[in-house]
């Protein structure tokens, strides 16, 4: 077993990228997520395991470092926030399109525009729906507590490098800050070259030997032709994220008349809604996806037959409602509750919608 | 006509021979216009790299713009950057194979417009990579609008009636600027009009290379080059206009040569 540390959820992510054998972070500040930069420098982990920490002067130069490391077969990371993410569209495309894997870090806050530095999920459809241009999709992972924050790197590297495709963690305000209980990983080792040859040595661009042809990284593709099949290949690999990485966790559905569907730390809040709504003798379930995408529609679809209705809650205007939608069907109704702006609802609001919105409504 | 013939037979022979493509360019025909400098620069990167024996460590870094791709042509690791961002890229590569040898090469519009940034801070850090800049004053790639370098009164698509710095601000002097940063080790402007500019321009780039070796700090390279194409000129008109008008606006010669800034000059007191 691993050491346990009370810690905050941004410290984490900085614990658990040295600890994993992460090779480099490159990131800007922003708040609430700038304690991921400040903890790796405060750390120095260039002196222990020669992870490489840079300052970038912007969340796009960030990426484009991310881009450049990552093609070079190296475990690469950034951390931002919204308006952060925002900036990184374009990059984060080209990694899509190139096939190069990383890990980015969403701590959300509320927007648009600069919005506001309080917790918001209101990235939801720009992580789950594109964000970038082209068809392309991410594998996303909503930590729900300080220990997923620190389990995601982990899994998020394992993921991007068996899909060579960037994974995001969409997480907010409310987990980036959150002090909890967590069991770290003990010290991995990064990569040695000759793993790297191993992992990435059909594409890693980390000089052109003489018994091999040169490594290309590009997202460019001039034949249309050629370019469908590029396209045909992402979607394939698309597909099996779908058929091999959903995730979710299911909380007292069995015998539920209403399910609530929240991810992060809007799912906490759902857990003690669970507990209020069952002490009133109403039988409410919580199904937290995990992954947001691929999104658990499957579990969602099975249950569209078995409940009277769903209640999608979200710290924004209703976004993951919309894919509840599609796995429902119109098989039963679907409602949405939230709160904007940067304000976390409390269990008895939550109830009170359920009620009004579900029961009643 | 075959005494000519056997006279010819004579001359090819490997005695005579004085100059040969370098291994490290393939038989692909290049995509460029003819009369673009974009080939002969790229020509020189081979010949300095397979010179200087570092095939094997080099990752060359292209950009959006015509020479997008360059890594058609040289046969070394390449990635492919987005519009303006190689020198993140570069840093990006350097920083986690700082053995290895890196390269951006970038056209006005990469380096000067859309990459500004990207390009002050990776030679403000003082990068230990190498940048080859390509200043034809034009965006080739994409039908030849205005240039951040397009210089006063040219016509491009953009600017139909020619630039006018009321609208469109000055022709700017990017490595003029660069040279000004801590961080930069070597800066130099050149061309390649004619063979005698082609051979110092080759051994700057070979310098530029060397000087990464010795992590000296950013090696800079601007090409004054021709767009045939962009300025609707033929070759030859090409390289007179090139000479007539962009020199007077960005003269040849070195502009810094040294190494990056000793951290004490610009440390705090206490
Ligand atoms: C984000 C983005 N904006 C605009 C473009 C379109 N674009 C492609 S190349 C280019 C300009 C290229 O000019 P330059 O860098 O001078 O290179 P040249 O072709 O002249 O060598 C532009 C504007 C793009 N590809 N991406
Ligand atoms: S458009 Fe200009 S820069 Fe592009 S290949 Fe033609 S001459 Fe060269
Ligand atoms: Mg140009």
């Amino acid at each position: 077993m691993g050491e346990l540390r009370l810690m905050k959820g941004n410290e984490v992510i900085a614990e658990a990228a040295i600890r994993c054998g992460c090779d480099a972070y490159f990131g800007y500040p922003i708040t609430p997520q700038s304690e991921v930069m400040e903890t790796l420098m405060a750390n120095r982990p260039w002196e222990d395991t020669g992870m490489v920490v840079l300052q970038a002067e912007s969340e796009i130069a960030s990426i484009h470092m991310v881009y450049g490391a990552a093609g070079s077969g190296k475990r690469v990371m950034t951390s931002s926030s919204s308006p952060g993410i925002s900036l990184m569209a374009e990059g984060i495309s080209y990694m899509a399109g190139a096939e190069l894997p990383c890990v980015i870090v969403n701590v959300q806050r509320g927007g648009p525009g600069l919005g506001t530095i309080q917790p918001s999920q209101a990235d939801y459809n720009q992580a789950t729906k594109g964000g970038g241009h082209g068809d392309y999709s991410l594998l996303v992972l909503a930590p729900a507590s300080v220990q997923e924050m620190h389990d995601f790197v982990v899994l998020g590297f394992e993921l991007a490098f068996k899909y060579r495709n960037p994974v995001m963690i969409l997480a907010d305000g409310v987990i980036g800050q959150l002090m909890e209980k967590v069991v770290l990983i003990d010290q991995r080792p990064r990569w040695t070259n000759e793993q790297i040859a191993e992992i990435s040595g059909t594409w890693a661009t980390t000089g052109k030997s003489k018994n091999r042809k040169k490594h290309v990284i590009t997202s460019l593709e001039m034949d249309s032709f050629i370019m469908e099949n590029n396209n045909l290949r992402l979607q394939a690999k698309y597909d099996q994220m779908k058929d091999e990485e959903v995730r979710f966790e299911a909380i007292e559905c069995d015998d539920a008349e209403y399910i609530m569907v929240a991810f992060g730390s809007a799912a906490r809040i759902c857990q003690k809604t669970v507990q209020i709504a069952r002490q009133k003798g109403v039988k409410v379930g919580l199904i937290r996806p995990i992954t947001l995408l691929p999104f658990p529609e499957k579990i969602i679809a099975e249950y569209a037959t078995k409940v009277k209705g769903f209640l999608s809650v979200e710290f924004n205007a209703g976004q993951m409602v919309n894919d509840i939608r599609l796995a429902v069907n119109g098989k039963t109704k679907v409602e949405y509750f939230g709160r904007m702006g940067g304000i976390v609802p409390t269990p008895d609001e939550v109830e009170a919608a359920l009620e009004q919105k579900l029961i009643r409504g | 006509m075959s005494e000519v013939a056997d006279r010819i037979k004579e001359i090819i022979n490997p005695e005579n021979l004085v100059y040969a493509k370098s291994p490290l360019l393939n038989d692909d025909i290049m995509h460029y216009c003819p009369g673009c400098s974009h080939g002969v620069v790229h020509r020189l990167i081979a010949e300095v790299i397979d010179e200087m024996g570092i095939q094997e460590q080099t990752i060359g870094v292209s950009p959006v713009g015509c020479a997008v791709f360059a890594y058609n042509y040289i046969d070394i690791d390449w990635q492919e950057a987005a519009h303006g961002r190689a020198p993140a890229v570069a840093t990006g590569i350097k920083r986690v194979m700082p053995e290895k040898v890196v390269f951006t090469y970038q056209g006005d519009g990469d380096l000067a417009a859309i990459g500004t940034a990207e390009t002050f801070h990776a030679v403000n850090r003082g990068e230990n990579i190498v940048m080859i800049f390509i200043n034809n004053a034009i965006y080739g790639m994409t039908g030849g609008q205005m240039a951040p370098t397009t210089l006063i009164g040219q016509v491009t698509a953009t600017t139909p009636n020619g630039r006018n710095v009321d609208l469109n601000g000055y022709p700017l002097r990017i490595t003029e600027l660069l040279a000004q940063l801590p961080g930069a080790a070597y800066v130099t402007r050149q061309s390649v009009q004619n063979p005698a500019a082609v051979r110092k321009a080759k051994k700057a780039i070979r310098k530029a290379f060397e000087i990464q070796a010795m992590k000296k700090g950013t090696a800079f390279v601007e090409v004054v080059s021709t767009c045939s194409s962009g300025w609707k000129l033929n070759p030859v008109e090409s390289n007179k206009w090139m000479e007539e008008n962009m020199f007077p606006q960005y003269p040849l010669g070195d502009l810094k040569d040294g190494s990056r800034a000793d951290a004490g000059l610009y440390s705090i007191k206490g």
